[in-house]
């Protein structure tokens, strides 16, 4: 993609009325030049963020590369609709989310895996903190546990860890973590109520640390033997 | 609404609420004014939100150069396209 030098300014296409016979694509094509420009020097520096949580979302890099693609081409079709260009990244977001919640309902062979469906609801709910683990009063002996524990976590076993999560809770965590959408924005883009949302985010957070705990012991971080070539 | 002070159990109960910008200005505030005099409850908070950056940094993964290309080649197809409708 190209990158200019200095930000196009925002093209001037949406003021034009609709009018008969004229279609969105006639209107957008009066500069399309510098509308593919304006467009493209937005995409660019979001690529990996959109490729990222469209992982996230998906789990498995061909459909993430497939809603990506799908998202970007619904937003460059629709840039018509884009009324304020601040609003850009999260408009594209928006888009990617949508996209991908179409498309997983769309593949769905059981109603009850679906992002809205209850199969999990009934899974025990966990109280299980990390942190409280972390700092349980024997294994303080060992020194800071913590910073073992952020010095030793591969990105690699997080995003693992995310990808293992059960569905519904998964999706639940990456709306709100890496997309930073409200709990309501959730519930909405989800279909589910707002308390499903927050018991659900709770639940994914416990399973989440558990599964990182687990992770944490296997590298022998709780044994204090974890240190090889440490101090 | 007046400022309250919270207790360790209840800032511990919300503090998710809170670092998902849940909370309406003045609860906010009530936490923060708690968190910056409880150790505690500082320290969880602080363990929560690396945690929770770490979570966030997740998301963001480097594109492949092939969605790159395709992508280019996407938007050049609904260039040729339009280009193809205009009479």
């Amino acid at each position: 993609m190209s990158l200019a030098s200095s930000p196009t300014p925002f093209p001037t296409w949406q003021p034009c009325p609709p009018r008969r016979g004229d279609s969105g694509a006639a209107m957008r094509h009066r500069d399309s030049a510098g509308q593919r420009q304006w467009f493209e020097e937005r995409l660019e520096p979001l690529m990996d963020r959109l490729y990222g949580t469209a992982l996230r979302l998906t789990r498995h890099p061909d459909d993430a590369e497939d809603i990506v693609a799908e998202a970007v081409g619904q937003a460059w079709r629709r840039l018509d609709t884009l009324r304020d260009p601040r609003r850009f990244e999260a408009w594209l977001f928006h888009i990617l989310t949508n996209t991908f919640i179409s498309e997983w309902r769309r593949r769905r062979s059981h109603p009850q895996d679906t992002p809205e469906g209850h199969d999990t609801d009934h899974l025990e709910a966990t109280e299980f903190t990390l942190f409280q683990q972390l700092h349980q009063p024997f294994l303080l002996w060992w020194g800071s546990l913590e910073e073992q524990f952020f010095n030793s976590v591969l990105e690699e076993e997080l995003q693992a860890a995310l990808d293992a999560l059960p569905d519904p809770f998964r999706l639940v965590i990456v709306l709100v973590e890496v997309q930073g959408y409200r709990y309501e924005e959730v519930s909405r883009l989800l279909g589910i109520p707002l308390g499903t949302v927050r018991s659900r985010l709770n639940r994914a957070r416990g399973l989440l640390q558990k599964a990182l705990w687990q992770q944490a012991r296997d590298a022998g971080i709780t044994s204090g033997h974890q240190g090889e070539g440490g101090p | 609404m007046s400022t309250r002070e919270l207790g360790c159990e209840e800032v511990i109960e919300r503090l998710f609420d809170y670092l998902d910008r849940e909370l309406g200005a003045q609860q906010a505030e009530d936490i923060e004014r708690h968190l910056a005099r409880c150790r505690d409850c500082f320290s969880r908070a602080q363990f929560e939100r690396r945690l929770r950056a770490m979570v966030e940094a997740s998301g963001t993964v480097t594109a492949p150069p092939r969605l790159h290309r395709r992508i280019r080649h996407l938007l050049d197809q609904f260039d040729s396209d339009e280009t193809g409708a205009i009479p």
